[in-house]
Parts: structure tokens; C-alpha cells; sequence
């Protein structure tokens, strides 16, 4: 039986200023099916769905919904057509209840809003669609996986029925990605349909029916999901090349202590909840420690603290011996860390200025760029030149601003320059967060190979394969507090899980 | 049709040009349909002004002698744009800095005479350094917003200028204004009006360029300027750039005051604060914050000020006509400088009807 067509694009291309982001795209989505787009970051998924959603206009080609040719020129005009987005970063409110950010914005309703009435309508809806939700509560009290379902919520009052999710299980846990596919095929059953933005491919096959891949813009393959046999399969498709998901990594062989926490914590300024909440760990030479955890749980801040960006409150931080408890990040970079931030436009480059000019922002301070305090910059230009090269980092000339570049060439733009002045020490953040394939590969590899030089690395990442393969040691934070450190080795994702849920190992012997 | 404006992957060279050039024509048209409506020949009075700034020897000299303090506010401002900090308080550093040296000129006696000048340049350089400071300090420490601080820290100086040449260090004889420095402090002119002040500025101008783009300073301002936060975690010290550079800032503008008040006026009075301070922002933005080009600006500025004086005599136009038409030749100036970054296009979509 043929399925009805509710949403199709039409040989879509858009063009922004020097690149082709979409190109004679065509998209098809089914009643009651969930279609997954897939592939790289800069690939065009993103551009594709804005396009749908009014943030964008094509530059060629038609949109379709329901059989009718439609322009749409704002996020209100696609609500209309009952076509809803929930973005990465939620559109929520904190100190307003549930009830009052479903009904947030919408036009049609008077000064004072009947709020039992619409309680009454939220607990209907979320009945129907097992999105257990207090319309009552306040938003700043629920998890995240709540707030996604207060934005699921928000999209079904408003008679969404194609939902675009761009990578919803991003911040959830591996329980609480379970629930949303849950959820989402319980409202397929209902006649909705759904778009999924994704670059992990083991959630295509638990999510979709059909899975999309573009590659440079361009659709490169349509395919039922059910016909796919290998992960790797589906890679290719991504990169269009054959990846390995094998690692070079030499033998295990810690040597001396060189990062030591000893009970750090840091009060939070908002709640009452530690933002660190009595952190000890070492890391020794040749080690990686992985930092697992649902992002939000105090990676962030540990890695502030030890890169000196963040006061702690108590306990103490020992580099080679020495107590570098609150220091300035100068004298801690002096003390030999490097450090590849979580946020790469926001902390890790400054994107109006040149690469080489970002290249050189760890060592444009000691001699081998700068004679006292003047700048040389024939230096800057061969050191910058060689580091391009070194790192296979695309870019058209070393003059070019760092922002023209795509996110993994920042990011090994970023690798580049504090793998070069590492003295030993490197924090890396989510390093492979939002890149593609072969970049990921390629971050991975150089944290690698750090280690196998000696270094000792901290790693914090949201992804359990890349801490398995990458780590040598994993330990695993909620809610600001370590749960455990484990050997690599004897991490499975369920025990991972678990306690990046919050569950006790001692809980998880009792039951 | 529609239009939409987009981002240009590098700034354009060719707009840089003829930006200026296209926004002084619409300028000079705006301006024509005012001076039409009270009734004088827009070519004529275009012609005055410029005879006006240019128009004889005299004339040039008081254009230059307005420049120096204008070029030097822009420098001043400019070095606190550089961290993305809106310093809109030269103007009351240029003041404090007439404060200094009047300090000096008036109650340090027992000074050699030859080292009264140059401890009274000094001075205004540490009163007008230390009122950029304060608001420096202030947002370094607890981030208080420097926008406010700075513009109120202009009235606070106007305010203690006013008390002193009116009440506190007032001249005997005069109805208001200080006495006149000794007149071996002056500040020496070589050519009729024309001082030596114009030297410490072009001065200034090339050992600002030389730190803001050869020195490791000068590339600690851009990053942060241009990305604190990563800045910040190259180990590069916000708090402390953000004071040195607005006690730096602060110190140009007072020494701007302090050569004017050497130099032109030879004491505390009326008028000291002149908007110098204010117009260095313009300065300061329309150069794109390069010393070189600061120059340029701070004469065409300096040029429209004494050329619109002269309408009033020349042309027996209101006074206030020579500020609108300053005011009209500025506006299309700077918001021309959008398409620099920017280009328009029509937008094309396909089944648009």
C-alpha cells in the first residue's frame, strides 16, 4: 500500500555566501513514519529542516505539505501547517510553570488565561501520549528529559503533526532515550510523522523507518532502515569512505601522578546543589581518565577548575607536586596544561582573527615566536605553516579568519595549538562533539597518541563508545559528584548508565 | 522584489573606498534639501565651508590646531574600543586632565620654569589616566557597566571644572576662569596658530601602531577584543588589560586636555569641555580604530568645525545650521560603513508571485 506523502521538498538548493549548503535536495516524509537525516556536521541537515520550518527560503526548488504547494516565510507560517521544531537548545522559560510555556506565545488567548482549562487539556494530551508531565510545576525543577517533553508537549497543543528534532538525545541518558522512542512511536501511531536530525548511527536504527543521508549538501542515499545490515554501511555513506572504528593504542603504562584532586568542591550560585561536590582523582603520565556523564553534571566546571578559568571553594589541585589551587590560567598553562575546550567558537578560537593568528595564541608569549615583547611575525608565519600541514588543517591560506572554517578544522585548529605547546597535560572537552566522521577520527587519534608520548590526558565526553576505545580509566559524574572510576575495560554501558543516572552502585547490589 | 542583506565572506576593499565617497554625495544631497528650505544656495554655502576650514592660512591653522585634541580623543577612545569597551568618557578625562595642569600651572611656584611644561603634561596624564581607571577598575572588579560609568564620570569632571574656574581658583580680577599660565609654559607655536602639540600627536599615532600591532600587548587587546572568553582562557588576564588599557585611554585624553590648555587657551575657563571627547568617538569609529587613519578623520571632523563657524558670518546662516550639516554629513557616513561587512541582493525564490 502506498503511504500518503505529507511533507515534500522538491529539488531543493540553497546557496549562502561561498558554499552550497543544499543542492537539488529532495526529501520525502510519510504518514506515520520517522525519517532520520543523516551526516556530517556541515553536511546541510540542519539548513534542509530551517528551510522547512521558515527560518530559511530555498533559493530553487518547492515544498509540498499535504499535496499543497506552500511558501513559508516564518516559524509562524509552518506552525500553521502543523510542522513544529525542537531544537538542541530548549526555548523554555525556568520560572514559569509547564502549563505557562505550553501556552507561551500563543495568540489566541485572553489577558488572563483560564490555566485550569488548559491544565486540564496538557494532562488530556500527555495521557494520550504517555508524556508524563505536571502542567504545575516549574520548568527549572525538571530534568532534562522533562523539558523535552514539555517541548514535545508544547508542539502537540499546538496541533503539530511532523515534529523536527534536531538531535533530541544529545543531553539524555540512555534510559531516557529509550522513553522518547517510546514516545515517539506511540504518537506515530497516532498519524503523526517525525524528522530526526542525528549523527550517531546506532540511534537511526532504534528510531526511523527511513534514513537519509546528505553528504556536501547533497542527498547521497535513501534507504529503508530495515535493509541495513552494518554500521558501517551507513558511515560510508556519511564520509564516502570506508572509516575505521579501530584505534592504534599502545600498551597501558602509567607512570608517575601528574594531575591530583584532593576533595575539590564549588559552591553553585543558583541552587543549593554543590556544582562540585568533593572531587578526588589522580591522573598519571600515559593515562587517559574519561570523564563520563549526561552533559549539565559538572564536567564542564571540573574542567575549569583544573585549567584555572573556575575558583573552587575547597580542596586542593596538585599539578607535578605543587599546589595550583586557584592560580590564574597563565600560570597554570605555564605549569604545562593544555586545554581543548568544551565551546570551540566561544572558548577555543577567536574567530575574526586569522588562523595563524589562533595558531599562535599559546606561544606567541615565549621566545620561539616573540623577541621580549614584540611579536615576530615571519616566525608566526612559519611556525602557523608548519602546524597546518603537520595537522592536515583545510584552509585557504593561513591569513584566512578562523570563523570561515568548518568545525573540524577549527577544532583541529585548536588541537593543533595546544597539542604543539602541551607540556604533558591536556583537558580535552568534548572534543569530538558535532564533528563528522572523519574528523572524529582524527581528534581521537591525536588524544591517543598524546598518551602513548606520556601525557596524562583527562577526556570528558557524552559519548560511552568514544570513553570505551579512547580511556584507560572511566569515571563516571552526576550531579557534580564523582559515582565511580572504573577501568575501562570493565565499563559496560549498562553499569555506565546507571550511574549516570544517579543509581548507587550500592543501590544497584541491594535490588 | 525583495531585498535581503548578507554577509560578505571578507570585508571588501573596493567599498572601503567608495563607501565615504557615496555617503558624503548623499550627505551633500540631504543637506542641500535643508539649506534649500531656509532658503540659501547649497553650493554656495558647501563652497563656504570649505573656504571656511581651508579657505587661507589662518583658516588652515585653526582647522590643524582643532585636530590635534580631536586626533588624540580618537587614539584615547580608540584603545578602549579595541576590548570592546565603550569608553564614552574622554570627554570628562580631557577635562580632568585641564584640571591637572592647571593644578601645576597655578600653585607649583616653587618649580624651575623649565619643568613646569613638561610636570604639567604629566599631571594631566595621571588626572585623566586615573579617571579612566575608575570605570576601568569598576567593571574589571565587579562589572559594573562602563557605558554609565564613564558618560557620568563626564558630568562629575565638567562639574569640578565648573567649581574651580568659577569659585575655587577663579582669577581675582576675571568673572570667571583661572589666570593665565606663565607664559613660559606655554606650548610653543611654529606657525601662526599652529603649536608643537601636533608632533606629540603624530608622534603618538605611529608608537600607538607599533604597540597595537607589532607587540604581544597589542595582540592580547585584539583576542580579547574580538573573543574575551578565549581569550581568557590563553591564560590572557581580562581584569588587568581592561584597567592598563583604560588608564592608557584615560592618560590620552588627558594629555589632549593638557596640550589644548598649554597651548591654545593658557587656562581653566569656560568652554573646557569643548566635545572633543565626544567627537574622538566618532573619530575613533569611523578610523576602524586604525591609528593611520585616524588622522584623516580628525581633519575632515576638525575641517567641517571651523567651516561651519564661518557660515554664520559668510552665509548669515543660524548657527545651528553649521551643526545640522555636520550631523548630516556624519549619519550617512556611518551607517554606510555596513556595507563594508554587508552586501544587498535581491532575494530570488522561485514560485514567489
Amino acid at each position: 500500500m502506498e503511504k500518503t506523502l505529507v511533507v515534500e521538498m522538491k529539488n531543493i538548493t540553497k546557496r549562502f555566501p561561498g558554499v552550497v549548503a543544499n543542492e537539488d535536495v529532495t526529501l520525502q516524509l510519510h504518514k506515520g513514519e520517522v525519517l532520520a537525516l543523516l551526516g556530517e556536521n556541515g553536511a546541510g541537515k540542519s539548513t534542509l529542516m530551517n528551510m522547512l520550518v521558515g527560518l530559511y527560503r530555498p533559493d530553487e526548488g518547492e515544498i509540498y505539505v499535504n499535496g499543497k504547494h506552500v511558501i513559508i516565510n516564518s516559524p509562524q507560517d509552518s506552525m500553521a501547517l502543523g510542522i513544529g521544531m525542537i531544537h538542541q537548545e530548549f526555548m523554555l522559560v525556568g520560572n514559569l510553570t509547564v502549563a505557562e510555556n505550553i501556552i507561551l506565545g500563543l495568540k489566541d488567548l485572553p489577558t488572563v488565561p483560564p490555566i485550569s482549562e488548559i491544565n486540564e487539556k496538557i494532562i488530556e494530551l500527555s495521557k494520550k501520549y504517555d508524556l508524563k508531565v505536571d502542567p504545575t510545576r516549574l520548568v527549572e525543577t525538571l530534568t532534562v528529559g522533562e523539558q523535552q517533553r514539555v517541548e514535545i508537549l508544547k508542539l502537540l497543543y499546538r496541533g503539530a503533526d511532523i515534529l523536527i528534532l534536531d538531535e533530541p538525545t544529545a543531553v539524555l541518558t540512555p534510559k531516557e532515550s529509550q522513553e522518547l522512542n517510546k514516545i515517539l512511536k506511540k504518537m506515530l501511531s497516532e498519524g503523526k510523522s517525525a524528522i530526526f536530525i542525528t549523527h550517531k548511527m546506532i540511534e537511526v536504527l532504534e528510531f526511523s523507518e527511513t534514513l537519509m543521508v546528505l553528504r556536501k549538501g547533497k542527498c547521497v542515499g535513501i534507504k529503508p532502515t530495515a535493509s541495513i545490515k552494518e554500521l558501517s554501511e551507513i558511515a560510508n555513506l556519511m564520509v564516502g569512505r570506508p572509516v575505521l572504528f579501530e584505534l592504534e593504542k599502545g600498551p597501558f603504562k602509567p607512570g608517575k601522578v601528574r594531575v591530583e584532586l584532593k576533595n575539590v568542591s564549588v559552591n553553585s550560585k543558583t541552587h543549593t546543589r554543590k556544582t562540585l561536590d568533593s572531587i578526588s582523582f589522580t591522573i598519571r603520565s600515559g593515562e587517559i581518565l574519561g570523564i563520563a556523564g549526561v552533559a549539565g553534571n559538572g564536567q564542564q566546571p571540573l574542567s575549569e577548575v583544573i585549567t584555572g578559568l573556575m575558583r573552587v571553594n575547597s580542596g586542593s589541585i596538585i599539578i607535578d607536586g605543587e599546589d595550583y589551587t586557584n592560580k590564574t590560567p597563565l600560570q597554570i598553562i605555564k605549569a604545562g596544561v593544555s586545554h581543548i575546550p568544551a565551546d570551540r567558537g566561544r572558548m577555543g578560537i577567536v574567530g575574526d582573527m586569522s588562523v595563524g593568528e589562533n595558531l599562535s595564541m599559546k606561544k606567541y608569549r615565549t621566545q620561539e615566536l616573540s623577541n621580549h615583547h614584540m611579536i615576530n611575525k615571519s616566525k608566526v608565519r612559519q611556525f602557523a605553516s608548519n602546524l597546518i600541514q603537520k595537522f592536515v588543517i583545510k584552509t585557504p591560506t593561513q591569513f584566512t579568519s578562523a570563523k570561515f572554517l568548518s568545525g573540524g578544522n577549527i577544532q583541529k585548529t585548536i588541537l593543533a595549538r595546544e597539542i604543539n605547546s602541551c607540556k604533558g597535560i591536556l583537558i580535552a572537552v568534548y572534543p569530538s562533539r558535532g564533528l563528522d566522521v572523519g574528523a572524529i577520527e582524527s581528534v581521537r587519534q591525536n588524544i591517543i597518541a598524546q598518551r602513548d608520548r606520556g601525557s596524562a590526558v583527562l577526556l570528558v565526553s557524552e559519548e560511552l563508545d568514544e570513553l570505551r576505545t579512547v580511556c584507560d580509566r572511566i569515571a563516571v559524574m552526576f550531579e557534580g559528584r564523582i559515582m565511580d572510576i572504573m577501568d575501562a575495560q570493565d565499563a559496560s554501558t549498562e553499569k555506565i548508565g546507571l550511574l549516570m543516572a544517579g543509581v548507587e552502585r550500592s543501590e544497584e547490589c541491594d535490588s | 522584489m525583495r531585498f535581503i542583506i548578507e554577509k560578505r565572506n571578507e570585508k571588501s576593499k573596493k567599498m572601503q573606498v567608495l563607501i565615504p565617497i557615496y555617503s558624503l554625495l548623499i550627505s551633500f544631497v540631504l543637506g542641500a534639501i535643508v539649506l534649500l528650505l531656509s532658503n540659501a544656495n547649497p553650493i554656495q554655502t558647501y563652497a563656504a565651508i570649505f573656504k571656511g576650514a581651508f579657505g587661507s592660512n589662518t583658516k588652515i591653522q585653526y582647522t590643524l590646531v582643532k585636530m590635534i585634541p580631536l586626533l588624540m580623543c580618537g587614539l584615547a577612545v580608540g584603545i578602549a574600543f579595541r576590548l570592546r569597551f565603550w569608553n564614552i568618557g574622554a570627554e570628562g578625562q580631557y577635562v580632568m586632565g585641564v584640571i591637572g595642569i592647571t593644578w601645576v600651572m597655578q600653585f607649583w611656584t616653587w618649580l624651575p620654569n623649565v619643568l613646569v611644561l613638561p610636570i604639567g603634561l604629566i599631571m594631566a596624564i595621571i588626572f585623566g589616566g586615573l579617571w579612566g581607571g575608575i570605570p576601568g577598575a569598576l567593571k574589571a572588579q565587579w562589572k559594573v557597566d562602563e557605558t554609565l560609568t564613564t558618560l557620568m564620570m563626564n558630568y562629575i569632571a565638567i562639574g569640578i571644572a565648573e567649581y574651580l574656574y568659577i569659585s575655587a581658583w577663579k582669577a581675582p580680577k576675571n568673572n570667571m576662569g583661572t589666570v593665565k599660565y606663565p607664559d613660559f609654559a606655554w606650548i610653543q607655536r611654529f606657525w601662526g596658530k599652529v603649536h608643537y602639540g601636533i608632533f606629540i600627536a603624530l608622534i603618538l599615532v605611529v608608537i600607538l601602531y607599533f604597540v597595537l600591532y607589532k607587540t604581544r600587548w597589542g595582540f592580547e587587546l585584539n583576542m580579547i577584543g574580538k573573543n574575551s572568553e578565549a581569550a581568557r582562557c590563553q591564560g590572557v588576564s581580562i581584569k588587568k588589560n581592561i584597567i592598563l588599557a583604560m588608564l592608557l585611554s584615560g592618560a590620552i585624553a588627558g594629555l589632549a586636555g593638557g596640550i589644548d590648555a598649554s597651548a591654545v587657551t593658557h587656562s581653566l575657563t569656560k568652554g573646557v569641555n569643548s566635545g572633543y571627547g565626544f567627537t574622538g568617538i566618532i573619530v575613533a569609529w569611523m578610523s576602524g580604530l586604525n591609528p593611520f587613519v585616524s588622522i584623516v578623520i580628525a581633519l575632515f571632523l576638525a575641517a567641517l568645525e571651523t567651516g561651519s563657524d564661518a557660515l554664520q558670518i559668510t552665509m548669515h546662516l543660524p548657527s545651528a545650521m553649521g551643526e545640522v550639516l555636520q550631523g548630516l554629513i556624519l549619519i550617512p557616513l556611518l551607517a554606510g560603513s555596513i556595507f563594508i561587512d554587508h552586501r544587498i541582493k535581491p532575494a530570488r525564490v522561485k514560485g514567489d508571485k
